[in-house]
């Protein structure tokens, strides 16, 4: 696959489709690769890598790229191509300067599940069918893939690229994913345990904003966290679980656009797991408006935009168990 | 030389919690570790390290600083000060052992910062020789020896035993009131540190150059046309920076809760866009600017006023955890090139 995309590369730059490549850049292992725009052939012969660790959604940087002036292509998985199509929606990137190929996807490995093996020391890859083979300093691994996927693979949504110009490899559907499991366990739940468990995971927060910032939702030119003069810059938290609010908030804001795409869950250094307060807005917006896939067509109006007199007017406090 | 059988380590750390509050490495139930407040049960991570770095027991993410109450046109200063209790630090690994050497020369230099003082006074530090070097380990860039790391007391363990050297005057006095500790041979480590060293030498980064960073060049890498490229994908958080076991970069801020002005600080990052912002609002304009002052001062800056030494320790934390992988490694070795 990385060869296919490489040569694509090389011929989009080549034959003037494009002026430069927005893809994954070489790292110092084979696990840490940084995207990266390829302006020459060489950087594309010598640095371009496609690979099980090239997870990170290169869509949002569209958004700056696009704006450069002459024309990028990029590569896009199924997933990105949601956020991709999204930001289109909201007019945040300029469509005419981008040209997509899209890429299928056999699932993106992490590095944390590879460490949790204890797996350390690890100097190189290797894929033998569906396993994965890795050199560390202590010797050789072997690992079923499936065992090292992100989580967000795992519950995979669809292996459909919504929005390009060329495709390699075949076009893939939508999938069943059974992905709002988790949240329904956490409806399941009491009040009081739901707290107990969102307390746990976000007093870990270290207010990085990492997971904002990686965001393709998050796209504000200035955001309201950031503006000194807002009043809310909440630099520093008054106790370990105010951090709560910023993500709450923060869910509240993408709802209706975000895509799932896992970002935020995937760089948080702390491993929290963001993506399902967004899944929890995701699953609530399905049952109250019917099934809405933010990213999934560039025309239909989501939800919240979408005012009819049938809509739902849900109370928590009345309908939810609150008394 | 000391020793302690592994089955007694709770016994150890049960004896050093009477003397003092210990901390110790351990698991958090999200796949990671940290320093917890040690009590019965709790037992040391398998991991090789935490992922927030020791810095945090010295210099804490927030910190009240003092409160101001006005009346009319007096103005009522309220100290809110704690002083903290005295502290055994357990497990910190040779890296984040030099990281506290870094920051002393930030805060104990003049005018002394008097909260961090009084914290490295209270403060143990017990370290713990690295069994399981990872590939993005490279203390030994920096002279650091994960086989032999400093500390007011040095361990190292093997599956039998933990051994437990004193270096200092707290490690002594601290030693004394442990009596399951008995007395060993020197030469009982050998083995272990042979082992760890064998694995040091074979480790991916040990090729890092940092030769030639040094004044005279600086100008030349402040001014490097790779900045741009290197930057270009940096999404402007804060992980390196809050990962990180020497940056040392703080805020104060005043908040005004109706009743008083409470002055706190916070860490604060490079990375963000509001860094350093004052009233004429022209901070560092682009994430280039904010990422090459990073790196700057790390590999730059910082060694050009304090002898050569380098703001950064190996630790690798920021190579596993930057959401983008542009690292420090990375970062040094394309600046290398400027340098050839």
């Amino acid at each position: 696959m990385q060869e296919r995309l490489k040569q694509k590369a090389l011929e989009l730059l080549e034959n003037g489709t494009a002026d430069r490549i927005l893809g994954w850049k070489i790292g110092e292992f084979f696990y840490d690769l940084t995207p990266a725009v390829f302006k020459t052939r060489q950087e594309i012969q010598e640095e371009f890598v496609y690979s099980p660790f090239a997870g990170a959604n290169l869509s949002k940087y569209l958004i700056a790229e696009s704006r450069k002036g002459g024309k990028v292509a990029v590569f896009l998985k199924p997933c990105d191509s949601y956020s991709f199509t999204q930001l289109l929606k909201e007019h945040r990137i300029w469509r005419e300067n981008v040209y997509v190929v899209g890429v299928q996807c056999g699932g993106m490995c992490d590095m944390e599940k590879l460490r949790a093996k204890g797996c350390e020391g690890v100097l190189s890859v290797g894929e033998d069918g569906e396993n994965i083979v890795v050199e560390t300093l202590y010797g050789t691994n072997v690992f079923p893939r499936a065992e090292l996927l992100e989580d967000r693979c795992i519950t995979c949504k669809s292996k459909k690229v919504v929005t390009f110009d060329e495709l390699i490899g075949e076009q893939g559907t939508e999938l069943e994913s059974d992905r709002f499991s988790q949240v329904a366990q956490l409806e399941a739940m009491t009040s009081q345990e739901r707290f107990a468990f969102w307390q746990k995971e976000l007093s870990r927060c270290i207010r990085c904003n990492a997971c904002r910032n990686v965001c393709p939702a998050c796209s504000c030119e200035k955001c309201v966290f950031d503006n000194p003069g807002s009043g809310v810059r909440n630099k520093a938290a008054a106790d370990s679980f105010e951090e709560s609010l910023f993500h709450i908030i923060r869910a509240f804001h993408v709802t209706g656009r975000c895509t799932d795409c896992g970002e935020c869950s995937r760089v948080c250094p702390q491993n929290i797991p963001l993506h399902l307060l967004n899944r929890k807005m995701i699953k609530d917006m399905n049952e109250l408006y019917g099934t809405y896939q933010a990213g999934a067509d560039p025309d239909t109006k989501p939800p919240l935009t979408d005012f009819t007199l049938d809509d739902e007017e849900p109370s928590i406090v009345h309908t939810r168990g609150g008394q | 030389m000391k020793k302690i059988a592994i089955s007694k380590l709770n016994d150890l750390f049960s004896a050093i919690s009477k003397e003092k509050v210990l901390y110790i490495p351990a698991d958090d139930g999200a796949n990671q570790a940290r320093f917890t407040p040690w009590q019965e049960g709790l037992t040391l991570t398998d991991k090789l390290n935490t992922v927030r770095s020791a810095k945090d027991l010295f210099f804490p993410q927030v910190e009240n600083l003092v409160n101001f109450k006005n009346s009319g046109k007096a103005i009522q200063i309220i100290e809110n000060r704690t002083e903290p209790q005295p502290f055994v630090l357990f497990g910190v690994r040779a890296c984040d052992c030099r990281s506290f050497d870094i920051l002393d020369r930030v805060f104990l230099s003049d005018p002394v910062d008097t909260f961090y003082k009084t914290r490295r006074e209270q403060g143990v530090v017990i370290t713990l020789a690295c069994n399981r070097p990872t590939e993005t380990c490279f203390c030994g860039v920096f002279g650091i020896d994960g086989a032999d790391p400093q500390g007011d007391v040095t361990c190292w363990m093997d599956e039998a035993a933990l051994y437990w050297r004193a270096n200092t005057e707290k490690g002594e006095a601290l030693t004394a009131a442990l009596p399951m500790l008995t007395d060993c041979a020197e030469e009982a480590i050998d083995p272990i540190a042979a082992k760890i060293r064998s694995i040091l030498s074979k480790l991916p980064l040990n090729d890092l150059d940092l030769t030639g960073f040094n004044r005279d060049r600086m100008m030349e890498l402040f001014n490097s046309p790779q900045w741009e490229d290197l930057s270009q994908s940096c999404l402007g958080c804060g992980t390196c920076t809050f990962v990180c076991p020497t940056c040392q970069c703080y805020d104060v801020q005043d908040f005004d809760d109706g009743q008083q002005v409470r002055r706190f600080r916070c860490w604060d990052s490079c990375m963000f866009s509001d860094f350093t912002m004052m009233a004429h609002g022209t901070n560092r304009p682009t994430q280039k600017e904010r990422f090459r002052q990073r790196f700057m001062h790390k590999l730059s800056y910082f060694p050009n006023n304090n002898d050569g030494i380098f703001g950064c320790v190996g630790c690798g934390r920021c190579l596993q955890k930057c959401p983008i992988h542009m690292h420090i490694v990375k970062v040094a070795k394309a600046l290398k090139e400027d340098l050839k």
